[in-house]
């Protein structure tokens, strides 16, 4: 087994996932035959091999530093499910 | 022929000759998405009154004598994982049922710019996961040639809305083949440009270093015109290349004779169903006989790809997806007691099955003690896959593949196993890893369903790819045919 239930519950955890009985089961199984097959990669020698983060390496692709315009408060707060006096509404944290 | 079946090419000549009005044409489209939609379910969302001031717009251009540019009333469709201002974006998910953009993805702007008329947003595989469309939170959409079939995915609405006739043209985006398969489900052409050509601005990110925007149309000259409008530099997006955008029309020569082939043998190997591989065999035959150099190569790491994929996108994945929390947009769940509970509920409840198999993966495969031997691991894989191109490219022009090991298959028939379902990929993946462009055509039909052949090239060489591409459409007739809307409808 490349996965145990107590990994799947850490990961959900981590990924902040409820996890019904039943999907922890079902993602502990499918995971596995996942991690099975990504296993095919033990086969390949990368000893010496850089890994590729892009394909079409660009670094620091930066813009003039120049105030322009950006979106609206009011617009950028039309799609929370609860805003109040130009702020985001959520539960108590401390 | 019908109106709705003509090309943007032809349309643009009726338009410009006053033989037509771009209501008229728009009103057109309008009664045939309402007369099958019911039987196919292309679209999420329609935008028939925002369509039909557009085409107002370009009709009184036409009156004041202008000039209308090529896609200028042409009406055509976008993916639903492109932000359009003020026009319901779900992505095929719960999280975003409601979710209306403050803004235009790149690609959305530049469309409208260019005078195309947007009929409305399309169906997808949630958040662009899957091959079949049917992890859309919604509906599933079936594939016109036979009912009973997927249409491919993650594009699948983008691929049936323009065999259905049900628009000109339609954007879709390709992560690991999403344009590509679907487009040779359903008997269009579909092109993936190089990473890094089209703006991925607005665009809703499912893995960044491999999501590409492109067309699908009913021919290659159309596929051209609309890259024409969509390509090119964006300051927005800080992956776009600055590079020289050519005019890809330019490269629509019937013309291929010394233009070297490579047929990479690997693609041509097990899990190619013999049907589809005899069609392709077919069409290698027809590349030849006009004159191109075909010949075998060998890419030995092909089969490293899929897994590479299956580590690298969902670990991409994984951490685009944090920013669904139900705090700034899209869903929040209705109960929750403090914040944590907030998060892991509203992502319990907005999420699908197959996202949140691919957000565990990659969690997974990114976490602490795993990173070196899945992540990383597969990184090393993507040099080695990414260098196979670079050495066979530099003795072809354009290589050779099945765009899918089969035909369309049936509903249900892969969606209850994970990997059978992710191995429907297994022709498109290599390319999003090494970052370069490809496109399908119609090739022929197997069993009734049509067959794709796939042509991939060098970075930032979609010309190349078009000019092969318009050879064999013009020495075959694949793409003039029809679908029946045959099967029961489920």
């Amino acid at each position: 087994m490349k996965i145990s239930r107590k990994d799947v519950e850490h990961v959900a955890l981590l990924a902040r996932l409820e996890l019904t009985e039943q999907e922890i089961e079902q993602y502990t199984e499918q995971l596995d035959s996942i991690l099975e097959y990504a296993a095919t990669l033990d086969r390949l020698d990368t000893e010496n091999v850089e890994p590729t983060a892009h394909a079409v390496p660009l670094h620091n692709v930066l813009r003039a530093d120049e105030v322009k315009s950006s979106i609206e408060r009011e617009k950028a707060l039309q799609n929370s499910p609860d805003a109040e006096e130009g702020f985001y509404r959520v539960p108590r944290i401390v | 022929m019908e109106l709705t079946a003509k090309s943007a090419a032809e349309l643009h000549t009726l338009l410009e000759s006053r033989e037509i009005s771009a209501v008229e044409l728009t009103k057109a489209f309008i009664e045939r998405i309402n007369a099958i939609e019911d039987k196919v379910k292309a679209f999420m969302t329609l935008t028939e009154e925002s369509a039909l001031m557009q085409a107002a717009e370009v009709d009184a251009k036409l009156s004041r004598g202008d000039k209308l540019r090529p896609l200028e009333g042409i009406p055509m469709a976008l993916k639903d994982n492109m932000c359009t201002e003020g026009v319901r974006t779900t992505c095929s998910s719960k999280i975003l049922e409601n979710f209306v953009p403050p803004y235009n993805a790149t690609v959305a702007e530049l469309l409208r710019q260019a005078g195309a008329v947007m009929l409305g947003k399309l169906n997808m595989d949630e958040f662009a996961m899957g091959s079949s469309t049917e992890n859309s939170a919604f509906h599933v959409t079936r594939n016109p040639w036979d009912l009973e079939r997927v249409t491919g995915g993650s594009s699948g609405g983008s691929a049936a809305a323009v065999v259905a006739d049900q628009a000109v043209f339609t954007l879709g985006s390709d992560t690991g083949g999403s344009i590509r398969q679907p487009a040779a489900f359903c008997g269009v052409v579909g092109m993936k440009p190089t990473y890094g050509a089209v703006s991925r601005y607005g665009l809703i990110a499912f893995a960044s270093s491999l999501d590409q925007i492109g067309p699908f149309t009913k021919d290659v000259r159309d596929n051209a015109l609309v890259m024409n409008a969509i390509a090119g530099h964006d300051p927005k997006d800080s992956t776009s290349v600055p590079y020289d955008k050519p005019d890809y029309t330019k490269f629509l020569l019937n013309d291929i004779k010394g233009l070297k082939i490579g047929i990479p043998r690997e693609y041509f190997g097990q899990g190619i169903d013999t049907e589809v591989d005899k069609v392709l065999r077919q069409a290698l035959a027809t590349l030849g006989s006009l004159g191109a150099e075909v010949e075998e190569c060998s890419m030995p790491h092909t089969e490293y790809a899929m897994p590479a994929y299956y580590l690298i996108a969902p670990a991409e994945a994984s951490s685009n997806l944090a920013r669904y929390d139900g705090v700034r947009y899209g869903y929040r769940t209705e109960d929750s007691e403090d914040i944590i509970s907030m998060f892991k509920k509203t992502r319990a409840e907005g999420f699908g099955s197959e996202v949140k198999r691919r957000i565990m993966l990659g969690t997974y495969a990114l976490s602490a003690g795993y990173y070196d031997a899945y992540y990383l691991k597969a990184q090393k894989a993507r040099t080695l896959i990414k260098q196979d191109f670079d050495r066979v490219l530099e003795k072809f022009d354009v290589l050779v593949a099945p765009t899918a090991p089969t035909v369309a298959f049936k509903f249900g028939e892969k969606s209850t196993d994970p990997l059978a379902m992710y191995l429907s990929d297994v022709c498109t993946v290599p390319l999003n890893l090494a970052g370069l462009p490809g496109i399908t055509l119609p090739a022929g039909f197997a069993g009734g369903m049509p067959v794709g052949l796939q042509l991939m090239g060098k970075p930032f060489d979609e010309g190349t790819l078009y000019r092969v591409a318009y050879t064999f459409e013009q020495n075959t007739d694949f793409h003039k045919a029809k679908p029946a809307f045959s099967g029961e409808v489920a």
